[in-house]
C-alpha cells in the first residue's frame, strides 16, 4: 500500500467525493464567518479607515495565486517522473482557478491602491510580479486548450510550468531590482513587529483558510470533471473501434 | 451595515468585484462537472 | 552541427522572407512611435532606449515560428531527431541560426535607429552591448517557445503569448543598463545579470527545447 494508489483514477473518484464535500463545508464556514467578522465587526484602521476590510480578500487571494502555481509545478513534475494521469489533470484544474485568484489580488489591490496610494496602479515590484504571473496563467491555460492530444497537451504544459516557474522567478527579482516598491511589506510572518494587528489578523486567518478550502474543494471538484471527460472520450473511442 | 465612512465604495466594490469573479469560477466549474457527469452517463448506459 | 548551421543560415538568406523582415520591422516599429507619443526631443531621449528594447524584442518574435515549423512540416525534423546529433545540439544550433540571422543584425541597426529617436550621446555604447549580450537569449528563449508550439497549426499567436512573459526579465535587464549607463547610476551590475540570463538560458533552455520537440515528434 503506497501514497500512489490514491491516484488510481478509480481509487482518486471514490475517496474525492467525501473530501470534496467536506472541502466546501469548511470554505464555506470559513469564508461566512471569515468575511462577516472581517467586514461588521472589526474596527477602522486609523489610517486607512474602512478601506483595511479589503485585507480579507487580498491576502488570501494573493496567497492562494502563488500557491496554485506552486501546486501546478508540483503536479506537473510528478505528472513527467511517474506519469500519474490524475497528477497532469490536476495541473489542469488549477489553471483556471489560479488565474481567478490572481485577479481578484490584482483587482481588490487596484480599488484598495486608489484612495491610499493615490492612483489605481503603479509599477511597484509585488504588482508587476503578478501582473506577470496573470499573462504566464494565460499561456498555460492557452496551450492546454490548444492541443488535441491529451498526453502530449500534458507533457508540454507541464515542461511549460517548469520552465515558466524559473522565469517568474526570475521575473520576480529582476522586477525588484527595476523598480522600488510602494507595496508593503509582509503582513503575515513569524516576525511580529510588522505583522497586522491583532483585531484584524484572526479573521484574516479564518478568510485563509476559507480560500484555501475553496481552492482544494475546487481543484478536486474540476479534477473529477477532467476525469470523467477523459473517462466519456476514452469510451466514445472504444464503441467507434468496436 | 457598519458605518464605512467615506471609503464605503471602494469597500464595497472591492468586495462585490470578488464574490463575482468567485462566483463565476464557482459556477462554471459546477456547470462543466455536471455536463460532463451526464455526458458520461449517457455514454456508459450505451 | 556547423553544416546544420550553414543549412540553416543559406535557408534563412535565400528564402528571403524572414532575413530581411524583421529588419524592416524593427524599422517600421521605430518609426511609428514618434507618430504616436508626439515628436517632442526630449520625450523621445527618453524613451529611446526603452523602444528600442522593445522594437528588438518584437521584430526577434515575428521570425521565431520560422525555426522549426518549416523543417517540421516537410519531416527533415524528424530525420535530423534520429541523426547521431543529439536533439539538445540541434535546438542549441537552431537558436544560433536565429540570432545570427536576427539578433545580430538587430543589434548592428539598433544605434542608426537610435538616431532617429534623438537618443542621448552615452547611450549608444550601452544599447550596442546591452542588445549584444542580451538577443541570444531572445532566440534561446524563442526556440524553446517554437518548439512547444510546433506541432500547431495556428501556433503563431499562442507562440508570442507564452514567450513574450518569458522575456520580461531579459527586457528589464537590457533596458535598465542603457537607462542606468545614461544616468551614471553605473551599468555593469544589469549587463553582468543580463549576461548571466543568457548563459543561463544556453546552458539550459536546450535540454528543455529538446524534450519539447520529442514529446511533438511522437
Amino acid at each position: 500500500m503506497s501514497i500512489w494508489e490514491y491516484a488510481n483514477p478509480k481509487r482518486f473518484m471514490d475517496w474525492t467525493a467525501p473530501v470534496m464535500r467536506v472541502a466546501f463545508a469548511v470554505a464555506a464556514a470559513c469564508l461566512v464567518v471569515g468575511l462577516i467578522w472581517g467586514f461588521f465587526f472589526t474596527p477602522d484602521e486609523t489610517r486607512q479607515g474602512s478601506t483595511v476590510k479589503i485585507i480579507y480578500l487580498h491576502v488570501p487571494s494573493a496567497l492562494m495565486a502563488i500557491n496554485a502555481w506552486f501546486m501546478m509545478l508540483v503536479t506537473s513534475l510528478v505528472w513527467l517522473v511517474r506519469r500519474h494521469h490524475v497528477s497532469a489533470l490536476a495541473a489542469r484544474a488549477a489553471g483556471p482557478i489560479g488565474l481567478a485568484m490572481t485577479v481578484i489580488a490584482l483587482i481588490t489591490g487596484a480599488i484598495w491602491g486608489s484612495p491610499m496610494w493615490g492612483t489605481y496602479w503603479a509599477w511597484d515590484p509585488r504588482l508587476t510580479s503578478f501582473l506577470i504571473l496573470f499573462l504566464f496563467y494565460l499561456g498555460y491555460i492557452a496551450l492546454w486548450a490548444a492541443i488535441e492530444d491529451a498526453d502530449t497537451a500534458a507533457d508540454l504544459t507541464s515542461v511549460l510550468c517548469l520552465v515558466g516557474s524559473v522565469f517568474a522567478i526570475l521575473s520576480r527579482y529582476a522586477v525588484n531590482f527595476w523598480n522600488q516598491g510602494l507595496h508593503q511589506g509582509a503582513s503575515l510572518s513569524l516576525d511580529k513587529e510588522e505583522n497586522v494587528a491583532d483585531v484584524f489578523y484572526i479573521p484574516l486567518l479564518i478568510c485563509i483558510a476559507g480560500f484555501v478550502a475553496l481552492f482544494v474543494a475546487l481543484v478536486l471538484l474540476r479534477t473529477r470533471t477532467e476525469i470523467r471527460a477523459r473517462r466519456t472520450a476514452a469510451l466514445i473511442a472504444r464503441s467507434q473501434r468496436a | 451595515m457598519p458605518d464605512l465612512g467615506k471609503y464605503a465604495f471602494e469597500v464595497l466594490t472591492a468586495y462585490a468585484g470578488s464574490i463575482a469573479v468567485l462566483a463565476v469560477l464557482i459556477g462554471a466549474s459546477l456547470r462543466r462537472s455536471r455536463r460532463v457527469k451526464a455526458a458520461l452517463e449517457a455514454v456508459e448506459r450505451g | 552541427m556547423i553544416a546544420l548551421l550553414r543549412r540553416d543560415l543559406a535557408l534563412a538568406v535565400r528564402a528571403g522572407g524572414g532575413f530581411g523582415l524583421g529588419l524592416a520591422f524593427f524599422l517600421i516599429v521605430v518609426v511609428l512611435v514618434p507618430f504616436g507619443v508626439g515628436p517632442d526631443r526630449s520625450t523621445l531621449t527618453l524613451i529611446a532606449p526603452g523602444i528600442l528594447w522593445v522594437a528588438a524584442l518584437l521584430a526577434a518574435l515575428l521570425s521565431l515560428d520560422r525555426i522549426f515549423a518549416l523543417d517540421f512540416e516537410d519531416g527533415s525534423l524528424a530525420l535530423l531527431a534520429t541523426a547521431p546529433l543529439p536533439l539538445e545540439g540541434i535546438a542549441l544550433i537552431k537558436a544560433l541560426a536565429h540570432w545570427i540571422t536576427t539578433g545580430l543584425p538587430l543589434t548592428l541597426v539598433a544605434p542608426a535607429l537610435g538616431f532617429f529617436l534623438n537618443m542621448a550621446p552615452d547611450a549608444y555604447g550601452y544599447l550596442l552591448v546591452s542588445l549584444a549580450l542580451g538577443t541570444p537569449a531572445l532566440s534561446m528563449i524563442g526556440s524553446f517557445g517554437a518548439a512547444l508550439t510546433v506541432g500547431l497549426r495556428r501556433g503563431g499567436l499562442l507562440l508570442s503569448l507564452l514567450v513574450l512573459p518569458l522575456y520580461v526579465p531579459t527586457l528589464i535587464f537590457g533596458a535598465e543598463a542603457v537607462r542606468r549607463g545614461v544616468d551614471g547610476t553605473g551599468a555593469t551590475a544589469p549587463l553582468m545579470l543580463m549576461g548571466a540570463i543568457t548563459l543561463g538560458c544556453f546552458a539550459l533552455l536546450p535540454f528543455a527545447s529538446a524534450a519539447v520537440l520529442r514529446i511533438n515528434l511522437r
